[in-house]
Order: C-alpha cells, then structure tokens, then sequence
C-alpha cells in the first residue's frame, strides 16, 4: 500500500474532471486519478454542441436561456443554479475557444450556432440557434482541447487508477472529506491519496441499462463510492432516454441530426411529431419525443418486420450539409447497419443516455451530507453530481455546458479550500474497506458469474423503468435487482492475478450498478406523478403539490447488518419562473 | 423518403431467422504474471457477423476465460481505446464488423507492434502519449486575449480540419515500420497532432514545432509507406498531413 498526499485529488478525466484540473492545477498540488486514459472518457462521444446565448447568428440571451433549461427540466430545476449554468455559458464557449477549441464558423469568422431540442426563443416562441458546434464532434473536440490544456498546464495524471473508496473522517462531529483509495490496474496495488479537497468527476452509470448510448465504463463508480459512506444520492430516477440511438445498439445519433432538419417518421412514413409537439416538432425536449416515438410503436405504426422502431430521415437534406455537419453519425450509420444515409432512413429507438440524478452539490460543486450540510472538501462535477441543473429532463447541449461551468467552478473551490485547510487525519486502517473487497473477489469460489447478473440486471431495466414504468414494473425491477444483489454475493471471478485484472474491476463496477439500479427503483416507486424523463402510466400528470420536491436517497445499514434505502426529499429553488404545463 | 423495398424486409426477416455462425477467434495471449511464452489460442465461438471484433472478445472474456484482457471504453470508434492488429492490420475492434473480415478463416488478433505489451492486447501508451506531449499540442498565442472569440474565416478553419479528427488510439504510429524499428521516431500521431496547431490562423508557435519535428527523430524519418493512412480509424490523411509538415519545413509557409 503507497500513500500520496496531493492539495487536490480529482476522480475522473472527462470533460469536468479536466476542467476542474486546469484550475486547481494553477492553484493547488493536484492529482487526476482516472481509469482509462484522459481522452477515453465519454464526454468525447458527445456530439451536438454546447449550448450559449452568443447570439452570434440570432437574437438570444442568457435569460431566455435559463427559461428553457428550467421548463425541459420540468420545473425540479433549481432556478439558481440554471441561471449561473446560462449566464456563465458565454465565458464557459470563450473560454474553449481561447484554449484552441475548433469550432465551426460564421462567414463574419465568429461561432457559428445550431438548433437544438427544447431550446427556444423568447420563452417558447420558436427554435433557437444557441448550441455552438464543431461538426458533429463537439464533444470530442472538448474533451482533446481540455486535454491539450492539461499537458499545457503540467497537470499529474494516474493513469488507469480506479477509485474505490471515499476516505471520511469525523472531526469535531463533521465529516470531512480525508481523501480517497485507488485500486492500480496495472500492479493490483493499492493506493492512499490523502487530499484536502477531492472532486468527482467519474461520469454517469447508463452502464446498468441494455440499450445505451453509453461507454462499458459508465459504471457510477462514484455515486457507488460516496453512497455506501453514508452521503445522499439525489434524484436517481431521473434518467434521459436519447430519442435517437442507433436501433439495437443505442450508438448516440445527434439531436443535432434534427437541428440540421432532420425529420423522425413512422411506417407510414408520417412526421408524426407534428401530431405531439405542434410548435417544436422534432426538436421538442428528448423525454417527450422518446415518449411519442414509443408511443407511435406501441399503436402499431413502428417500422420494421417487428414494428420495433422508427425512421430518422435525413434523405431531404443535401450530402454536402450531411458531410459538413453531420459526419460522424452518418458514417455510423454505413459502419454500423449499412445504410446510406444520403438516401435511406436510419432506424432508430429512444437509448438510454444520462443521468439527470447523482451526487447532490451547491453551485460551488460542495457536496451536500443532507439536504443543507455541505461536507467539508469533497466536491462533485458534471453527470455525477446533481446540482440541480437538469432537474426531471436535462436539454441537449446542457451537459457540455454543465461540465465546463461546474467543472471549473468546483476546480477554483476546491483549491481555494486547500488553500485555506490542513489535511484531515486519514481514519484507522483507510483501505479495509477495499481490501477486504478485492480480496473477497479473488478468493470467491461462488457459482455466479458477473457477466450473467450485469446481462439480467439490463434486461430488467429495459423492461421495467425505461420510458414507461408503472408501479408494477418498478416494483419487478426492485425485486429482480434484489435478487441479482443476493446473487452478487456468490460472484465469482476466472482472473486471480494482480497485473491489469479487467475481470476484477468488472465485478467491482457491476456491484456498483447493482447499488445505483436499486437507488433509481426505489426513488422511481415512491414518485407517484410524471415528470421529465420519470413517466408513470399509472401517474400520467405531474404532481406539483406533492411532488415538486428533489428525492434524497440514503443507504441505511441496521444493527443486524441488514441494507435499506431510506428516502427523504429536499424543496426545489424556485426564484423567477413559476411552473407552468409544459407544452413544445 | 426512400421506401425499404420488399426483397430488404425479406431479406432482414432471413436474417433475423438464424444470425449466428461459428466463429474462431485466434488471440496472442500473454501474461508475464504466469509465463513469459507467448501463446496463440484459438476461441470458436457463435457471432452474429454483423456485430463487431468487440462484441466477439467480450463473448470471450465474459463466457469463456474471463483473465483475457484487453482496453475498451465507448465501442463505435470515438474513445481510441481499442486498437488493435486484427488479421495483419491495425484496426479498432469496436469498428470493425465480423462480416467485413472474412469469418470463414479463424480472425487473428493481436496488440498493436512497436509498443511494449503488457498483458495479452495491452500495450504500455506510455512512449505514446510522451511523443504527443512533446510536439506542443496545445494553442500558443500572444498579447491580450479579445473579450470575444478569435475570430476565424471558414477556410482558415477547414485548413486543419482533418487532422482535428484524432482521437490518439495509435494505430497509425503502431503501423509504422519506422516506429517498430526505432521507438524514439516521434511518429504519425505525435506528427498529426503538430499540424493541427501548425496550421491553425490562431496559433504562433508553428515555427517552435517545426524545429522540434525536424529533429533527427522528426519527420525526415517517414518514408512515405502509407500504413497511417490505411490504419486510420478516422480516415485522416495522415502520410498527407505529414507531407504538408516536410513542406512547410522546406518553404517555412505555413
């Protein structure tokens, strides 16, 4: 066992974490610890663009902004959170570019900006040019212009070092943060950092569903990690459903696919957002074209020999546009199902794509104990945090924002605190807890194997808390995830070596996602209403007398050892905009 | 909008019928931590052809030996986790389809050449990402930023579009018969990641790393074999990108 001791330490190497890094870096001795390499992480499989009232091509401003981002996230936004995440948007876009990001342009050279999903203006009137883009590649483009950055700025990697364990320490009855413990994928060894401050920035957990835009490696390690300390997990069932993942495989095709003017149609071949969303059309908010989508399948006018999906048409737009701006996806498009996209519909099916839920955090990226209580030097940024920003149903275009503005948000915080606090005594022997997990792991004989239970776990959760959930189908869920953590126990692994052991750290991540599925059940049961990306048929409308209200989810272990989940909520922050029905 | 015709439908239902067929995979294991051998092992398994190497090595690792390693993250072709020598080339596994490779041989599969393997397709990145460091891939300007952005004309922008694409994975460099017999080459990444900035309208450092690629270990040494731009996952031209460095070194216009 090595021990470090850094001002700093981050977890995660996506767009917040190095975000983040190039800040406290000027300000502070830090480490990024990551899994993979820096420029694996998924913010570079983001694709559309990041969202900002440049009003470079348009009329736009921060505020008409700020409205959007609370109605798409069905009014559990917290309205001063999205008021910074508007208003910083403009230096967060500036501040890219001067780093060398490589946008695509206007004729005048300024940034040039696209439509997006649920972004308007002046409060609804019609489609906004607010996402600025670079092709179709924005996110990779982010997560290469930060990485340059970082090696401009000197900044200390861990390479594929896999945080496993929040380090606590009680001081003078607060829990402050200690640091954190690494599991080196390399060695097997394991590793102490001791730090003053820690930020998360580990990214989503769309890993415990079958159908996902997502990486292998979004496991909610993270969320996992601060969960089983005792801290709140806040608005877990609120996950987004992408309407157009590549039909089977869920591969991300680009909201901005319809911002360029492309149209979704049935088997007949109709447009049949026209009949959901009269205004918005195909640009309405991602929960509710991945409803109507469902909607139009599940009515028999899905396409295919199984009427399992639906076409996304972009046959009507030229192939120099379709080159220029969209070419990525259509190049999955030929890879992936062979087809031409210049002259033949893509078939499509909403893929599960974010989470809107995580670690709950203030604006400054301090991570909350309870609804209040911040704990001293432990922050979170991007998808793993929970700000609230996106609320029920975050905009396409947000998370780009999301990471550059709370990733350098909580980068300052975060060294100014180190700069300001000694570290915390480390607790009595800091890698039990991760010991006697890899131990256990290597040493199991159990019959259970982790490809088995992850392969069931999606399966439930496809078919029980996707677009659709009843009380019925999440309480399935709750007890198949039940069972498959009863299982869990008696996982077994064939690697019991110590170099680059994948197999261990897949059974790892898969405990993980089993913890998070059953935090989302559980905080989906007991939201009896609809709202954003969380639809109940047996709850069709939202309820905001009894639910306008962010869930807080705590692991609660008994006397006897047993493990529940106890549920509290915490109000929303409503400042300027009263909720209204929301209507695209 | 174009109508599916009949024959597609049909021809889906047909395949929808029976997918799968039998596969071998042939893989270079190696595993320090047991022996220092190499070993080739055949898997056979069953694969829908229109699924990927990926889906194939993950079949593997999940039913069969679970100790086979390998590095993966998004799986369609963005992350650059995944290169690797799949029949003789460097392709990534998550873009590669069982279909396009002629499954009716065993597909062989091997790490990347020229880097040191660690564990089965595991390569150390190390001297990697140290050669991309080293070229300055990061904007260099002077004077007082404009409150606004930099402005920038759309050629000026298409200039160095394609070398923008990268996404580090190291097929190119690990294709090159240069790099495999002289690890200090910098070679075609480090190179594509240089005329990014070389000949961005906003950078001024071109000149700096013009000198740094015309050192002995710079650009002189590609000898103009291609394989970048046969390995490139992202179909950038990268022996042309290299080209327009020689070039720009030769006339100092950039």
């Amino acid at each position: 066992m090595k021990i470090h001791k850094y001002d700093t330490v981050i977890v995660g190497a996506g767009g917040a974490g190095m975000r983040a890094a190039i800040e406290a870096t000027k300000r502070s001795r830090t480490a990024v610890l990551t899994k993979l390499y820096p420029t694996r992480s998924h913010t570079g499989a983001a694709q559309g663009g990041m969202a900002a009232a440049l009003a470079n091509v348009e009329e736009d401003n921060w505020e008409w902004h700020t409205f959007d981002t609370v109605k798409g996230g069905d009014y559990l936004v917290d309205q001063d959170a999205a008021e910074i995440l508007a208003k910083e948007a403009i230096d967060a876009v500036l501040d890219l570019e001067k780093m060398g990001l490589p946008f695509n342009r206007t004729p005048n050279g300024t940034i040039d900006q696209r439509r997006f999903g649920g972004h308007s203006r002046n409060h609804g009137e019609a489609p906004v040019r607010r996402s600025c883009y670079a092709a179709d590649r924005t996110g990779h483009m982010i997560l290469q212009t930060l990485y340059q950055n970082c090696v401009k700025e000197g900044v200390e990697f861990f390479n594929e070092f896999y945080v496993l364990d929040q380090l606590i320490t009680e001081v003078d009855g607060v829990k402050k943060s200690a640091g954190v413990v690494a599991y080196e994928l390399a060695t097997g060894e394991i590793h102490i950092f001791q730090a003053k401050a820690v930020i998360y920035a580990s990214g989503g957990t769309g890993k415990f569903f079958k159908v996902t835009s997502n990486a292998h490696t979004l496991t909610g390690d993270g969320q996992a990690a601060c969960y089983r300390r005792g801290l709140p997990l806040e608005d877990m069932e609120f996950f987004q459903f992408h309407p157009t993942g590549i039909w089977r495989m869920g591969i991300l095709l680009t909201e901005g696919a319809r911002g360029e003017g492309g149209i979704l149609r049935n088997k007949d071949g109709e447009r049949f957002m026209e009949k959901y969303a009269p205004v918005m059309k195909d640009l309405a908010s991602r929960d509710v074209v991945s409803r109507s989508i469902y909607t139009e399948i599940r009515e028999g006018r899905g396409c295919g020999p199984e009427g399992d999906h639906v076409y996304l048409d972009l046959t009507h737009l030229p192939p120099e546009q379709l080159d220029a701006k969209l070419p990525d996806i259509t190049e999955f498009a030929r890879t992936y199902l062979g087809i031409e996209p210049y002259t033949d519909p893509i078939p499509i099916q909403p893929t599960a794509h974010y989470a809107m839920g995580g670690i709950p955090t203030n604006v400054e990226g301090e991570v909350l104990a309870d609804n209040t209580t911040v704990v001293p030097g432990l922050y979170a940024a991007g998808e793993v945090a929970c700000v609230s920003v996106h609320g029920a149903n975050r905009l396409g275009t947000n998370s780009l924002l999301d990471i550059n503005v709370f990733g350098r948000r909580s980068g300052i915080a975060a060294a100014e605190y180190a700069a300001k606090n000694d570290f915390v005594e480390l607790p009595e022997n800091p890698a039990e807890l991760v010991e006697a997990q890899v131990e256990r792991l290597r040493a199991a004989t159990g019959k259970e194997r982790v490809a088995t239970l992850r392969q069931e776990l999606q399966e439930t959760m496809d078919a029980n808390v996707m677009v659709f959930r009843t009380e019925q189908t999440i309480k399935t869920a709750v007890e198949k995830i039940g069972e498959l953590r009863e299982r869990y126990l008696n996982v077994s692994i064939q690697d019991k070596g110590k170099r680059f052991n994948t197999d261990l750290l897949e059974a790892v991540e898969l405990g993980n996602l089993l913890d998070l599925a059953e935090v989302m059940a559980v905080s989906a049961l007991a939201r009896k209403e609809s709202r954003g990306g969380h639809y109940r048929e047996d709850f069709p409308n939202r309820d905001d007398v009894n639910f306008m209200r962010h869930t807080m989810a705590y692991r609660e272990v008994g006397d006897d050892g047993t493990e529940s989940i106890r549920l509290d909520y915490k109000p929303v922050v409503q400042t300027r905009y009263q909720p209204m029905e929301r209507k695209y | 909008m174009a109508t599916p015709t009949m024959d597609k439908a049909e021809a889906e239902a047909a395949a929808a019928a029976s997918p799968y067929i039998t596969v071998t995979f042939r893989i270079r294991r190696f595993n320090p931590e047991v022996s220092d051998e190499v070993q080739w092992q055949d898997f056979p398994i069953e694969i829908d052809p229109k699924e990927r190497v990926l889906d194939g090595l993950h079949k593997i690792k999940w039913d069969v030996d679970g100790s086979l390693t390998f590095r993966r993250s998004c799986a369609h072709g963005i992350c650059g986790s995944d290169a690797m020598r799949i029949n003789g080339r460097n392709r990534l596994a998550c873009k590669t389809l069982i279909k396009d490779i002629n499954p009716e041989k065993p597909i062989t599969v091997e790490p990347i050449k020229g880097l040191t393997v660690l564990k089965d397709l595991v390569v150390d990145m190390e001297p990697f990402f140290q050669a991309y460091r080293d070229v300055m891939p990061f904007l260099v300007t002077s004077g007082n930023e404009p409150t606004r952005e930099r402005l920038q004309s759309a050629e000026d922008r298409e200039r160095f579009d394609d070398t923008t694409k990268c996404i580090l994975c190291a097929a190119c460099t690990s294709s090159c018969p240069v790099f495999w017999n002289d690890g200090q080459y910098f070679g075609p990444a480090a190179i594509v990641n240089a005329h990014r900035f070389i000949f961005d309208s906003r950078d001024e450092a071109g000149e700096q790393r013009l000198e740094i690629l015309n050192d002995k270990d710079g650009v002189w040494r590609c000898r103009t074999t291609f394989n970048c731009t046969d390995a490139c996952p992202r179909g950038i031209e990268v022996t042309k990108a290299i080209q327009e460095v020689k070039r720009a070194l030769i006339t100092r216009r950039f």
